[in-house]
């Protein structure tokens, strides 16, 4: 008996994926290597990059049809999956529970209404806009140019704020940013006269803001679009605008992670006071966590202000923030690809998801259930249910997700030898 | 001999507990100071101190000549001054060798954007700072461990982990709160070894908080006393030893 068995354990081994699912494993292994590890990455953008092109058709399948996004939808969920990855700068990788982040928010959106709108009529300042008449009161500043200055902006910002709150630790510092994201939008809301001054048009909002675009040499050399919203590839246009700025967000969050500033990050989440005690200054590391962080949320703003062609206070309710910070949550804390995963599902969700799942159950059940009035309980009832049965996220961070494979080692004290 | 470390009338107080009693104590260079008393004494106080974690109320600490009594942690680890935890305070989600690099913050100049462009002058500091950090685990008696979650160490490890680290920040002076607190008789000696070969070979000032007297009086050119915050006794292990007050303070009144 044991002979048996002893032999027939090597030919196990030699097959050690041998079954059913050989017809794709199979060629699965003769892919190098190297392309491997690239490759699903490589479809997933190459599907990214062609949705545009696609959206009709895949609209037009039965049944899971209703569930892809219009493109006018994705932009919405590629601009809040960016925020959500400047939030994870914050949160995810710093440790700093930021229940404020829409003030971020607003303050790119803003930054966009005062560049690049009609909005201080007193003088007519044009650099590099497109598609509007020389004339034209205002400040018009080539929206490209205005997505930098707004993440620049709002890093500032994030600097402003930063300051006086990172010096707390923990609860108080949420409660604090909680503060100030409900601060922000207040006095946006009340800005229409600061000092007779009308910095943000109150109520009303800033609009029409100008649109991104390559003007009319560049149209006229390699027939690049003039103005994204002038066009009739509107929505496409923008869709690959943010595509490509959440792109950028995520090739740096990355390159962030691995840097020595990502691991003082890293570091002042897991002790801050081992952290000071290695060298890292806190209040400079955290700031610019804050900043950063701030940065990409203050481009997100811009560059969505500019697709809805406006920045009103109504915008820039309390919700986005708890909703990013649940992204975040959802996704996995410090994980790109779990923040990706997060935004994109949770944002789908709201926009688009949770009415279409509420149709087909009402189809199904001949009801009359508004499933998108409680949606605020199904995030609840998700965040509440992931942290009970996985509360590293979706895709957990990759050094959590070691350790959870691992388990404790349970080897050699310690090393006499030495 | 010179010395690395000068503290003169240190003191600290807790409202009304003074923890740390005006002490005045010195560090030779490329000596081995070992700072002891019994539990509650203020010796951990008193490397919080040096190390900018804890204000002092009053007295001054000198560094190398710089006063770096009001100086914030990180400007104190920069200027050379290495220190572990008593409590292990490990950053437990990241990896052994990226502990080892958190260490290397302050010597390392990658910034933001250089580090997201990638410039090959970061790269290559990068690059270097990993074999380095590979060389203090090694030295550390941690090979084959670098890539193991710091949570995931065994005790003793951990311990060494916290050595490799603070040796990252490249000190002149290395503290060590209790060391060899948990560690079996062998480990003891395994540990004593490698401070005396940081000594030698890496020609470090060392002090040491510590309980286990076969240690303290292995290796340490001085040992100090506290009690109650003040310093009672101060001199070679064999005088302290003697000594009638820290015989008294160890076991109490009529000991002696």
């Amino acid at each position: 008996m044991s002979e048996g068995s002893s032999t027939e354990q090597p030919s196990r081994a030699r097959h050690p994926r041998g079954g059913t699912f050989d017809f794709i494993t199979g060629p699965w292994q003769r892919i190098p290597e190297r392309v491997r590890g690239w490759l699903p990455l490589a479809i997933v953008l190459a599907i990214a990059l062609l949705y545009p092109y696609i959206v009709s058709d895949l609209k037009s399948l039965s049944t899971i049809g209703d569930f892809f996004p219009e493109l006018d939808s994705a932009v919405y969920i590629l601009v809040f999956t960016m925020m959500a990855l400047g939030l994870n700068i914050v949160v995810g990788y710093s440790g700093l529970l930021d229940l404020g982040y829409v003030a971020f928010y607003a303050a790119g959106a803003y930054t966009a209404g005062w560049l690049a709108s009609g909005q201080f009529q007193q003088v007519s300042f044009h650099f590099g806009s497109v598609g509007i008449q020389r004339d034209t009161e205002g400040i018009h500043v080539s929206v490209w140019l205005v997505l930098l200055i707004a993440g620049s902006f709002t890093a500032i910002v994030g600097i402003l704020i930063g300051l006086p709150t990172l010096r707390l630790r923990g609860d108080y510092l949420a409660i604090v940013t909680l503060g100030f994201g409900e601060i922000i939008p207040q006095v946006v809301r009340n800005g229409d006269s600061f000092g007779g001054f009308n910095v943000t048009n109150g109520t009303f909002g800033i609009n029409p803001i100008d649109s991104p675009g390559f003007g009319d040499s560049l149209n006229d050399a390699v027939g690049l679009p003039v103005n994204f919203q002038q066009s009739f590839d509107k929505f496409r246009l923008f869709y690959w605008g943010i595509l490509a700025l959440l792109l950028i967000t995520v090739f740096c969050s990355w390159r962030l992670r691995d840097s020595r500033l990502g691991r003082a990050w890293i570091a002042i989440r897991e002790d801050e006071t081992a952290a000071a005690a290695m060298g890292v200054p806190l209040m400079r590391t955290k700031t610019w966590a804050y900043a950063i962080g701030a940065f990409f949320g203050g481009v997100a703003g811009a560059y969505y202000a500019s697709f809805k062609s406006g920045a009103f206070p109504s915008d820039f309710y309390f919700n986005i923030s708890v909703f990013l910070l649940c992204m975040v949550i959802l996704g996995g804390m410090g994980s790109i690809w779990g923040v990706l995963a997060g935004g994109l599902m949770l944002s789908w969700l709201n926009i688009q998801g949770l009415a279409v799942i509420g149709d087909k159950f009402n189809e199904a059940s001949g009801r009359n259930f508004e499933i998108a009035k409680y949606q605020f309980g199904i995030y609840g009832t998700i965040i509440v249910l992931m942290m009970l049965f996985r509360p590293t996220g979706l895709i957990p961070e990759r050094r959590r997700k070691r350790e959870l494979e691992e388990g404790v080692h349970d080897e050699t004290f310690f090393d006499v030898s030495h | 001999m010179d010395d690395v470390l000068v503290v003169e009338t240190l003191r600290k107080e807790f409202g009304g507990l003074i923890a740390v009693n005006d002490v005045d104590f010195t560090v030779p260079r490329e000596s081995i100071v070992s700072l002891i008393g019994p539990n509650g004494a203020g010796k951990t106080t008193f490397f919080n101190m040096l190390t900018g974690m804890y204000p002092a109320t009053s007295g001054r600490i000198l560094f190398e000549g710089t006063d770096v009594t009001h100086k914030p942690p990180h400007a104190i680890t920069a200027l050379g001054v290495g220190r572990t935890f008593q409590n292990i305070r490990l950053f437990e989600q990241m990896t052994a060798l990226e502990n080892v690099l958190v260490g290397m913050h302050a010597r390392l100049k990658g910034g933001i954007v250089t580090s997201i462009v990638g410039l090959p002058r970061v790269r290559r500091e990068e690059r270097e700072a990993r074999k380095r950090a590979r060389e203090l685990l090694h030295f550390s008696g941690l090979r084959g461990r670098d890539d193991d979650l710091a949570r995931n160490l065994p005790y003793g490890d951990q311990r060494r982990l916290e050595v490799a680290r603070a040796l990252a920040t490249n000190p002149k002076l290395l503290l060590l709160d209790e060391p060899t607190a948990g560690m079996n008789p062998q480990e003891t000696a395994a540990f004593t070894g490698f401070v005396g070969k940081l000594r030698s070979e890496e020609k470090l000032t060392v002090l040491l908080i510590e309980h286990d007297m076969r240690v303290v009086m292995g290796i340490s050119d001085r040992v100090t006393v506290l009690d109650y915050g003040e310093k009672i006794a101060e001199g070679s292990p064999q005088e302290v030893q003697t000594d009638e007050r820290v015989i008294e303070a160890y076991l109490g009144r009529g000991a002696a």
